[in-house]
């Protein structure tokens, strides 16, 4: 999907096994670098150590994320979790994480970088996996007691996983002729 | 002067009263003055920071919103001239407010696939050589209403998220040569210190190429609006790239799929397939003078102005029609035309009082020509949302009103 940007690493390539020359700023420490480093990859890397299940998260939920998502996820304030698969090719397509989001490990992200919205970080490792686990069941894709930890949920195949297609644009505008 | 000196000494001989009535009696005696007559009194102070005129009253647009925190105003790009958006007036879009930030207290964190993980603070990233380059900055979300239906108002309700400035730091090439890149590396995080911690994955290549950390807009420090006091620019890509208050940037060998690079900023095509890492901004162009919702002062002569941009290099032609689109004729094109920045064009015009519809279209140094609204919705459909960028027409009628279409 990406190989046209990937295959054209030619300016990176010049940078590999330079010397520093300016030698400015300072050795970042594995503590400076933990505290920022909470990045998670779709195949996993960065997941914390914690685990949960949507069970569990109902109680979070209703806490903490009701309030603006609506007591079942299909939205209220903000925007709407849960629902609009079999939308997107429709005049009224509905986004949710169960219609369009690809990867279950960027719902881990976003909660836990941005999340509950007025108040990020309030919330306890294993509460954020355990609400992650609740949005993926209402939207049918896990079961109520499948527990989602750093080794589960880069598995969770998303419904609309393979709805992604690359950039193919210029698609419109013929060409003037030049170059 | 003169007449100020006998007001004083007729105080000092009269007295007060009779000063307060000779106050009265200069300002009704005095023969009425030319409106533009210089003042016969010093004008105002010197000041610290300069205001602009009590007149001038053009500013960003600022909506209704939910959370006034969160969302966009634009920039009234009818009301600026040149190529270069004052730094006040350039819009904003914030996705979790505006962070307060200590310049002292903020550093970059670059680490990933490097050799040396590295932090700098803003002094040492000041030390370090830089460059300054003008570019446009603009949401791919700008002008997002016209997919559902041609119209929308004026300029700056329709392209008033894009403007452009003179931007000073460091290239991201010169940092990452000190952090050493390691074999394996594709890609780069940036993240800013909103609360949202607002983050995106982008093209190693085209960052290394391109890509800027800065830390001025148009010869002072950057605003806070704008990220103070770091932002990364990445020239030509879509706004959100260009992450605001950056914090850190980690190389890595994937994009990492975030939120705001799946769930928003994908583009959904009509068979429910989406477009994903859509950065380049393509080659749009608007008329600025005469445009929506402004009045032409009668007949005869008026210049046409506008502006011009593409994320592909420079701007190479810019064609007017003053005719509904049947015949095209050249802009002129003002100097400097630089690589993804604003190009001014103008065309001398005679209006002759009837009604019409004006319109421009741009053509870039890559031959990509700004499509027509027609040719974009057959080519993506109408729920889209990003990067619309076709071509606009507005209609003057026979009493001068400018509207949209």
């Amino acid at each position: 999907m990406f190989r046209a940007i990937v295959c054209s690493v030619v300016f990176a390539a010049a940078l590999f096994a330079q010397s520093p020359k300016y030698k400015v700023g300072h050795a970042a420490t594995p503590a400076e670098i933990s505290e920022k480093d909470i990045f998670v990859s779709p195949d996993g890397k960065g997941l914390p150590p914690g685990k949960g299940t949507a069970a569990e998260g109902k109680a979070v939920y209703e806490r903490r994320c009701a309030r603006c998502h609506g007591a079942d996820g299909k939205g209220k304030e903000e925007a709407a979790l849960v629902g609009g698969q079999g939308t997107l090719a429709t005049p009224k397509p509905l986004k949710t994480v169960g219609s369009y989001w690809p990867h279950a490990t960027t719902v881990f992200d976003y909660i836990h970088r941005a999340m509950p919205f007025d108040n990020p970080g309030l919330l306890t490792k294993d509460q954020e996996y355990a609400v992650v686990a609740l949005i993926l069941h209402w939207n049918g894709i896990i079961g109520e007691n499948d527990v989602m930890d750093a080794a589960s949920l880069p598995k969770v195949k998303m419904p609309n996983r393979d709805g992604f297609i690359a950039d193919t644009r210029p698609d419109t505008g013929r060409k003037s002729g030049k170059k | 002067m003169r007449s100020n000196w006998k007001r004083l000494k007729a105080i000092d001989r009269r007295g007060f009263l009779a000063a307060a009535g000779l106050t009265a009696a200069c300002t009704t005696a005095n023969k009425p003055a030319a409106d533009d007559e210089p003042p016969s009194e010093l004008g105002a102070q010197v000041s610290a920071y300069g205001e602009r005129s009590k007149y001038e009253t053009a500013k960003r647009l600022v909506p209704d919103l939910k959370r006034p925190q969160i969302g966009s105003t634009t920039t009234p790009l009818a009301d600026t001239e040149g190529i270069i958006t004052p730094s006040s007036l350039h819009f904003e879009r914030h996705h979790a407010g505006v962070p307060e930030i200590d310049p002292a207290k903020h550093t970059l964190l670059i680490h990933g696939l490097v050799d040396r993980p590295t932090v700098f603070n803003l002094d040492e990233l000041k030390r370090l050589p830089s460059v300054s380059r003008i570019h446009f900055v603009e949401c791919s979300g700008n002008s997002g209403r016209e997919w559902k239906a041609p119209g929308g108002g004026d300029v700056q309700k329709g392209f008033g998220l894009a403007s452009c400035s003179e931007w000073t730091g460091v290239p991201v090439r010169l940092l990452l040569e000190e952090a050493g890149v390691q074999k394996g590396a594709k890609w780069m995080l940036a993240e800013g210190a909103d609360a949202c911690k607002l983050f995106r994955s982008l093209p190693l290549d085209k960052v290394i190429k391109d890509g800027l950390v800065v830390y001025a807009q148009n010869g002072e420090a950057i605003r806070p609006a704008q990220g103070y006091p770091l932002r990364l620019l990445v020239p030509g890509y879509e706004g959100n790239t260009n992450v605001k208050w950056l914090r850190q940037l980690k190389v890595v060998d994937q994009p990492y799929m975030a939120k705001d690079e799946t769930s928003k900023y994908t583009d959904l095509m009509p068979d429910g397939k989406a477009r994903i890492f859509t950065l380049v901004m393509d080659a749009k162009s608007v008329i600025t003078h005469p445009s929506g919702g402004r009045k032409l002062s009668g007949p005869g002569f008026h210049e046409i102005r506008g502006l011009a941009w593409t994320g592909r290099g420079r701007i190479e032609k810019v064609e007017v029609s003053v005719d509904g689109g049947k015949v095209w004729k050249p802009a002129e094109l003002q100097e400097p035309r630089l690589p993804m920045a604003f190009t001014r064009f103008r065309m001398a015009w005679e209006w002759d009082g009837q009604p019409l519809e004006i319109m421009s279209r741009a053509t870039d140094e890559s031959g990509y020509v700004q499509p027509s609204r027609e040719e974009l919705t057959q080519a993506r459909g109408m729920n889209s949302n990003y990067h619309y960028n076709g071509i606009k027409a507005w209609k003057i009628t026979a009493t001068g009103e400018v509207q949209s279409v």
